[in-house]
């Protein structure tokens, strides 16, 4: 079971508290009736699926019930670093440079 | 005669404290600290079971965890039956009842042995040749017969009556393994004050020292240094001592998952303790001092009752007091078998001859079994054993073919050399890496904050085990924050070592042999059965593996995994490192179902939700239903009445007079705030802004994709205040999906969301006299129709507490749902019953709240919508707010398979024959005549039949629904095909008269 960093709580909890939301920063188009066919599909239905580093939405639903970013690697599974929602995806990674 | 093979003065067991017991009904007497395979052993039993798939007599191999034969039932009571434990692992305790396994009629004379005799035809691989054809045998013929006679043993037929506790921990250091490496590094971790636990699978810890009688360590015995240490770690406050306890899985972020065998080992055990008890640690760092393995040799017939491991004999000798044999040979490739010959030799037991593979093996220890007059015969192997039941004679040969010599025995102890136990650091996804020199798959690169210490890395000898362990031990505490350990590091004066050995075949059971030379005794996978996979064209080692079934027993391979790689890569002509081995899982030893699922059963298995008027429904004989985790009144039959007759009864009260009905699991949230109709606005279809105080509408909430997420009716209590109301099913999700457009697409929006469902019990009042029977309760409200409409909600107080009282109909009657506190919903509920017998009215169900729904048309979002369906689908076009500009899902509407022709729309049913009654799901053809399989162009959603209408009635998902108004369809079915026509959805009162009748 992993630990996640709520970025709300400021603490580590255990995972039984969170639930995942899928990948992360796909904003909804400001004016989402003008988009085409193409751009729509790939908004709502495309998703990267990356193997190794991958942006996603996690909600606290047992805890704060609040719904932020984290930088995971699907690989190991670990937790990179987790964020507000709303900030921009980090410019620098914990650990990276390295 | 009992116990004719404990040797007075061994052992560190107490000779007056007996337990007796019994093995296959027959009497015998151990002593207290026994396994249950000391305590046979003890009595000269060496036959305790029959081989997995050709039913070979076996017996004990190991003196530990990764025993693959020794398996027995342990019969407490009648419910109480553990199939498949380890004798080696069991402790004794007096009246223990034991049973052997796979056999009959009897453990000497069993009849499935036929399957030795024919085992040509069970071979690798044979389940996937043999029982191919015809296909449909498998499941009534093969597959019964084949798990009838295979298979160990029988899983008991009552339910488990113990009770299994958990427990979550948290701490600085965890040591996985209590032998010198994990005692070193616990004592190392515990003089920093940080918390550490030390689990050990042992009833007493101490690992290799239980065997090993030539180590010193700080000036006394080895086992005696161990035991004062545990001592002393055990009086220490930060440490914990977990003995009886298996790390059965490393998973991420260092939580180890541990099961500790509480109560197995009591003869009668209180029966508040649990069973075993589950422990989930999280360590900031853990410590892998797991030990090694040692291995069996391969060679013919190295299976046979009194064959087994060299440090196992040890074992029951040094620890038990017990002699495995009187006469014994002893076959080895690697020096620590000789450490075996000499303590026996020592104990007055005959060492028949020494067989040692290396040609000129010599050293210390060599020199001494040969100064005690041991012959020793170098370059030779054992190239069979005789006797069935019993080993009797092991017959030798040079290694290089030559005359064969036979030897009278009657045990064989033996050693490949031992293998480093990585399972639980390949379990943390760590990567092993081999050792060319000493050809051993070692820790390589680390996943995760652990460190591996002792013989598990590879580390020979008591003195750089210690080092290195208390090494680790120092730097985990370190690395989890604890100030450097004070130097009282144990010192070594006496070590022994154990050096190579050998992997694979042994000489006469190489390439080309047939002979029946078990690598893997749980599974009954030879030599030949590994290279005849390769021969076959499996390349991989998880092919291998596969085909065989090598290693893929409860014991987990723990004696055959490196075997079977080294056949394997000796037979495709390739390196040990480019076959690979394969990959370690949890658990490491099997774990009851019980230890897993905890408290977690039966009542305590799903958390049960009841309403506010359950107990009420209770005593007036309702039957529940259960609706996700609800328990919802069904129908409330009067005495005589079936499901049938009082659903019709209900349905017609309703329409005549009035019913009383809990509606209380319907979602209910309150969304408040300056922005709340914008929000409004933006998650459902229909247009908010407009509706008046105090008015209420039916909304439909759509996904992003444009189809049917939710609906239900919302009121506007304030400007800036709406009861909304949802499914019973999605009140979560629905939840979390105005939660999630709120905090992450819209948070400008100043809204605030608190789910109130339940903080208001809901009884709803439908039918014509709904109004007179909730009106004398209420104070303060006008419920006339001019001042309260349908659709219309106020605030006020009923039975002299507050109410949300709406007018709002799921029935298609006159009717209002009273909202009141949950804590006055019985006392409301009966004072509205007291009223409603006044005017006729029942109480009714689930099952009736459905029909008249139906009989009106009215959808229930997840029966007659499956997440594929849009309003249009639906025949709700009328939510979709046409001038908006912009709400969850207005984008997905427009999508062109939307608005395409032809798609699936909901209809209604009508059955040619009124009085049959359609199943729901059954699905709908245009011709019935067409040949199978037949196209499909729309299902049943919804069927029931109709007191009111006097026929049944039914809602369809039907391709251009709308467009086939008055057109026959079919339904088939197994026994005949139905006719019906389509019609309206709505069934009942067309006009909609009844809501203000």
């Amino acid at each position: 079971m992993l630990l996640i960093h709520c970025p709300y709580c400021e603490e580590e909890r255990p995972e039984l508290e969170f639930r995942n939301a899928g990948e992360a920063h796909i904003a909804r188009p400001a004016n989402i009736v003008a988009e085409s066919d193409e751009d729509f599909e790939k908004f709502f239905f495309i998703r990267a699926n990356t193997k190794g580093l991958v942006y996603e939405r996690w909600r606290h639903v047992h805890g704060c019930a609040r719904f932020f970013n984290a930088v995971r690697d699907s690989v190991s599974d670990k937790f990179i670093m987790t964020y507000k929602a709303g900030e921009p995806k980090p410019k620098k990674l914990p650990g990276a440079g390295k | 005669m009992s116990a004719s093979f404990r040797i007075s003065g061994k052992g560190r067991l107490t000779q007056a404290r007996t337990a007796r017991f019994t093995f296959d009904d027959k009497a015998y007497s151990g002593l207290a600290g026994d396994t249950l395979a000391s305590a046979l052993l003890a009595n000269g039993v060496h036959l305790v079971g029959r081989s997995f798939k050709y039913h070979r007599p076996r017996g004990i191999l190991s003196a530990g965890a990764e025993e693959p034969n020794a398996l027995v039932g342990i019969h407490r009571d009648a419910a109480r039956k553990t199939p498949n434990v380890r004798a080696t692992v069991q402790e004794l305790y007096d009246g223990l009842t034991a049973v052997s396994q796979n056999r009959w009629p009897s453990l000497s004379f069993d009849v499935g042995a036929v399957n030795d005799v024919a085992s040509p035809l069970f071979s690798a691989g044979f389940y996937y040749k043999t029982f191919m054809w015809p296909k449909a045998a498998w499941k009534s013929l093969y597959e019964p017969k084949i798990r009838a006679a295979a298979g160990l043993g029988v899983s008991p037929d009552l339910p488990d009556p113990d009770h299994y506790a958990a427990r979550f921990a948290h701490c600085e250091v965890l040591v996985l393994g209590g032998g010198a490496a994990g005692i070193a590094a616990a004592l190392a971790a515990a003089e920093t004050g940080l918390r550490v636990i030390l689990c050990d699978e042992q009833a007493e810890l101490g690992g290799a020292l239980r065997f090993e009688s030539g180590s010193t360590i700080d000036g006394r015995n080895g086992w005696d240094w161990a035991q004062a240490a545990i001592a002393r770690l055990v009086a220490m406050d930060n440490v914990r001592v977990l003995p009886r306890t298996t790390a059965f899985g490393y998973y991420a972020q260092n939580f180890v998952g541990l099961v500790e065998r509480v109560s197995d080992h009591l003869q009668s055990p209180d029966p508040d303790l649990p069973r075993e008890r589950l422990w989930q640690v999280r360590a900031k760092r853990v410590v892998i001092a797991t030990g090694a393995i040692e291995r069996h040799m391969v060679f013919a017939d190295n299976d046979r009752p009194g064959v087994m491991l060299a440090s196992a004999a040890r074992a029951y000798l040094n620890h038990y007091g017990v002699a495995v044999g009187r006469n014994v040979g002893v076959y080895t490739a690697n020096d620590s078998a000789y450490a075996a010959a000499i303590d026996l030799k020592k104990a007055g037991v005959n060492v028949a001859a020494i067989v040692d593979l290396r040609d000129n093996p010599a050293g210390s220890v060599i020199d001494e079994a040969r100064a005690l007059g041991i012959e020793i015969h170098g370059g030779r192997a054992v190239v069979r054993v005789g006797g069935k039941l019993r080993v009797n004679s092991m017959t030798v040969q040079p290694k290089n073919g030559g005359g064969e010599r036979t030897i009278p025995v009657d045990a064989v102890l033996m050693s490949a050399g031992w293998t480093p136990s990585v399972h639980l650091f390949s379990q943390s996804r760590g990567k092993v890496a081999f050792n060319d020199e000493v050809k051993r798959f070692l820790p390589g690169t680390y996943a995760q904050d652990c460190i591996s210490a002792g013989a598990c890395n590879g580390t020979d000898g008591l003195s750089a085990c210690l080092d290195e362990a208390y090494a680790a031990g120092a730097k985990a505490a370190k690395e989890a924050g604890g100030k450097a350990a004070k130097p009282a590091k144990p010192k070594v004066e006496a070590s022994e070592s154990w050096s190579r050995g050998m992997l694979g075949a042994a000489p006469g059971a190489g390439s080309g042999t047939t002979v029946k030379a078990f690598v893997d005794f749980q599974n009954d996978v030879t030599a030949k059965d590994i290279r005849q996979a390769v021969h076959e064209g499996m390349r991989s080692i998880e092919h291998v593996k596969r085909f065989t079934t090598n290693g893929m027993a409860t014991d987990q391979g723990k004696t055959s995994n490196m075997h079977g790689l080294a056949i394997a890569a000796d037979e495709l002509g390739k390196q040990i490192p480019e076959v690979g081995l394969t990959t370690f899982r949890a658990p490491y030893t099997p774990v009851t179902f019980g230890a897993i699922v905890g408290h977690a059963r039966g009542k305590l298995f799903d958390p049960t939700r009841r309403t506010t008027t359950h107990g009420w429904a209770e005593r007036n004989g309702a039957v529940f239903e259960d609706v996700g985790q609800w328990k919802r009144a069904w129908y409330f039959p009067k005495e005589g009445e079936d499901i049938h007759a009082s659903v019709n009864r209900e349905c017609v009260t309703v329409r005549k007079a009035a019913g009383l009905f809990d509606a209380s699991t319907l979602g209910k949230i309150e969304v408040v705030g300056p922005d709340a109709a914008k929000f409004m606005e933006l998650l459902y279809t229909n247009p908010w802004e407009k509706l008046e105080v105090g008015r209420c509408r039916y909304g439909v909430m759509l996904r992003e994709d444009g189809f049917i997420y939710d609906d239900g009716v919302v009121g506007r209590l304030a400007a800036d205040r709406f009861h909304v109301t949802t499914t019973t099913g999605g009140a979560a999700r629905v939840m979390n999906h105005m939660e999630d457009y709120l905090q992450t697409e819209f948070p400008d929006l100043n809204v605030w969301l608190t789910s109130i469902s339940e903080q208001w019990a809901v009884i709803a009042v439908q039918g014509p006299n709904s109004r007179k029977i909730i009106e004398p309760l209420v104070e303060g409200i006008d419920m006339s129709d001019a001042a309260m409409p349908h659709m219309s909600v106020r605030e006020g107080k009923i039975c002299g507490v507050p109410t949300r009282l709406f007018r709002m109909s799921f029935s298609g009657e006159r009717g209002f749902e009273v909202n009141v506190p949950a804590d006055y919903g019985e006392a409301v509920w009966e004072a509205l019953w007291a009223e409603g017998q006044k005017h006729g009215a029942c109480t009714y169900g689930t099952e009736t709240m459905h029909v008249l729904r139906a009989e009106k048309g009215y959808i229930i979002v997840g029966q007659d919508t499956d997440g594929t369906v849009t309003p249009n689908d639906a025949g709700l076009d009328w939510v979709v707010g046409k001038k908006k500009t912009d709400f969850v899902g207005i984008r997905g509407l427009r999508r062109p398979d939307l608005l395409a022709r032809g798609r699936k729309q909901l209809v209604g049913l009508k059955t040619k024959d009124p009085n049959t009654v359609l199943e729901e799901g059954a699905q709908i053809v245009a011709d019935p005549k067409q040949p199978i399989p037949m196209k499909m162009i729309g299902h049943v959603t919804s069927s029931y039949w109709s007191e009111n209408c006097g026929r049944s009635i039914a809602l369809a998902l039907v391709a251009g629904g709308r467009g086939r108004m008055g057109e026959t369809l079919y339904v088939p079915m197994p026994d005949r095909t139905i006719e019906v026509e389509i019609t309206g959805m709505v069934f009942f009162d067309e006009k909609g008269e009844h809501l203000n009748g």
